[in-house]
């Protein structure tokens, strides 16, 4: 959900582990040192100072890994610990993985600055009372947009979901899961609809939009609005907030009908090789000076209210970082629905990009 | 895996079940397999088609400038897939070189004409309209393409390199043109080539998702990218084995084609060299 670079953290890392894949995929990442700790992490999703900052205070060093989408990290994980001692999944995959008995439990005790945290995240509806999980950022999927060839502010789902006023122009998420719940957002349903028919009329829509819609982009929608190449793209806001940094002609909105807000957490999975370290770890980054920091280089929405009042008005009053509370009520948090849901959400998106 | 039954989140019961084999045959899979074959056979033509010509040139220059080409056609194959394809996206996207370069001719040749007073005819039209050189299936066809043509080249020149050119001079001495030289002398002669060329080609681009992914369109779903989403976010792995062994049994149909024709192939010639 954040690239700084123009190549997505999903090809990043496909080309990355493909010419180092000797040095990383082949050596066991080594279990037996205290002084370790290994983080799975997005690619481009810590500061730039956080982990040598760490290893001073601490005198941990940290191994880092990439993934480039909870698929990626769900199945690396699912068929046991290759040795990693956090990880970040999204909100939905907290409760998935937390089903699945793959997360630790995280002893409150040991994190000195839980008080760091908005209260308002400190019991959320994946995982009550924060049982497994630590929030590390949120934010909202919404338009990126150009302003100048847009024209108008594209303030509804209409624009991508059901319109030819920019055919040939728009690109969507390809993650079936965000794209069908916006769907369902548009049309006015629940974003956790578990409803068949529901998913149905989404899937009619789509599959009548098609031949308006460029690309279904994998994570670099913000790439393809730099470029030209598309005039409205659905992303996630901090990766258009990034390239609005470079760019003053980008623009972001969250549309009318609602969306998504999602959470990224930091979680220690079960047979963690170095538990308390991922303990020390987490209290690390949710002190207040080093969230600032993160917060002030990946551009993302921090949940730490103490870092945020660290940071410029530029950042926390950004409206492409922080929505108003306007619009967070809008939105909707996904929630796991079960297997069979899921499989009815791919089913449902192999039809739309085969028709 | 493939014969499994998903019980729960993670764990795969083995039942022998035929359900997710059942399952691969349902319309989708078979429209985008048929989808995928078409795709993975035009490549495969076009890479043949090129092929061909530019082993023939490689084979017939001189020593030196043979192992210059040959370096030049393994170079690119030492660098990494996707960053040859990322090469693909920054020439063929709406601002890439080609569009750029295509830009800048457009607006000498317009400065051109107003410098004749021509220009309020828009003879050129009113403004440059970029290409759309991505996002469809013409440019998944083009990237497989690019990927794999040395794939196809390598073992035509190979099997090139140890023809009998005595055979050309006799074909021409006894009035065969060259058409019929081509046909009748050098493609019987290099079919092995040809054919392992094809294969591995043609099979390679079957399974293909990463190249779709990054150059199609909203409408370049291939086999590849279907079997990926299911060990990824669909995380349906028996679904997604049973569809990966579906692919297999087609390329083992492939090649055991090859081999009978390999067979056919030498009894056949056996017979021609006796008589």
């Amino acid at each position: 959900m954040n690239s700084k670079y123009h190549i997505s953290r999903r090809n990043f890392l496909m080309g990355s582990s493909a010419l180092a894949a000797v040095g990383i995929t082949f050596s066991p990442l080594s279990a037996n040192g205290h002084n370790e700790l290994n983080f799975y992490n997005w690619d481009d999703y810590i500061g730039e100072n956080t982990l040598s900052d760490f290893a001073d205070r601490t005198g941990i060093k940290t191994k880092l890994d990439f993934f480039a989408d909870n698929g990626e990290l769900f199945s690396k994980l699912r068929e046991g610990n290759p040795g990693y001692d956090i990880i970040v999944p999204s909100d939905i995959y907290v409760e998935k993985m937390v089903k699945a008995n793959m997360l630790e439990r995280i002893d409150h005790d040991k994190i000195s600055n839980m008080n760091n945290i908005d209260s308002n995240f400190l019991d959320p509806v994946f995982d009550p009372k924060r049982q497994h999980s630590i929030p590390y950022m949120w934010g909202s999927i919404g338009i990126g947009y150009d302003k100048k060839r847009a024209g108008i502010t594209p303030d509804s789902w209409s624009y991508l979901y059901d319109s030819d006023r920019y055919s040939g122009d728009i690109s969507l998420l390809s993650e079936a899961t965000s794209v069908m719940a916006i769907g369902l957002k548009y049309l006015g349903y629940s974003a956790n609809s578990t409803n068949p028919k529901e998913y149905k009329q989404v899937e009619e829509l789509l599959i009548n939009q098609k031949k308006h819609i460029k690309v279904f982009a994998e994570d670099n929608g913000q790439d393809l609005l730099a470029s030209g190449d598309v005039i409205l793209a659905q992303e996630f806001n901090g990766d258009i907030a990034q390239i609005m940094l470079e760019d003053d002609n980008i623009s972001y909105t969250v549309p009318k009908e609602g969306s998504l807000i999602w959470e990224d957490c930091l979680c220690i999975p079960k047979d963690a090789p170095n538990v308390e370290n991922a303990h020390k770890f987490i209290d690390f980054i949710l002190r207040a000076d080093i969230g600032a920091e993160l917060a002030d280089y990946i551009q993302y929405a921090t949940p730490n209210k103490a870092a945020k009042e660290l940071m410029n008005a530029e950042y926390s009053s950004n409206p492409a970082i922080f929505p108003s509370d306007e619009t967070v009520k809008l939105c909707e948090n996904q929630l796991y629905l079960g297997e069979d849901v899921g499989q009815m959400i791919q089913d449902t998106w192999t039809r739309i990009l085969a028709s | 895996m493939s014969y499994g039954e998903k019980i729960n989140i993670i764990d795969i019961d083995y039942t022998w079940s035929l359900k997710n084999y059942i399952r691969a045959f349902d319309g989708v899979y078979i429209i985008t397999l048929f989808k995928s074959i078409i795709i993975s056979s035009i490549t495969t033509l076009v890479c043949l088609l090129i092929a061909i010509p530019v082993a023939f040139y490689i084979s017939f220059s001189s020593i030196r400038m043979k192992s210059i080409l040959l370096v030049s056609i393994m170079l690119p194959l030492w660098t990494n897939l996707l960053i040859r394809t990322y090469s693909l996206i920054a020439i063929l996207r709406t601002k890439g070189h080609i569009n750029s370069s295509l830009e800048y001719l457009w607006e000498s040749t317009n400065n051109l004409l107003n410098f004749f007073n021509l220009a309020n005819y828009e003879i050129m039209g009113k403004s440059f309209v970029p290409l759309n050189l991505m996002y469809n299936n013409y440019s998944i066809i083009l990237g497989l393409f690019y990927i794999y043509v040395p794939f196809m080249i390598i073992p035509i020149y190979l099997v090139l390199e140890k023809f009998d050119r005595n055979l050309l001079e006799a074909s021409y001495d006894l009035g065969a043109n060259h058409i019929k030289t081509f046909f009748k002398v050098i493609i019987p002669n290099i079919s092995p080539g040809i054919t392992s060329g094809i294969i591995l080609v043609f099979i390679p681009c079957l399974g293909s998702f990463i190249i779709p992914d990054l150059l199609g369109g909203a409408d370049s779903q291939m086999i590849g990218n279907i079997i990926e989403r299911q060990f990824k976010s669909g995380n349906d792995w028996p679904f997604g084995s049973a569809l990966s062994f579906i692919l297999i049994y087609i390329t083992l149909v492939i090649i055991s084609v090859r081999h009978v024709y390999t067979k056919l192939y030498s009894k056949l010639h056996l017979r021609g060299n006796t008589q």
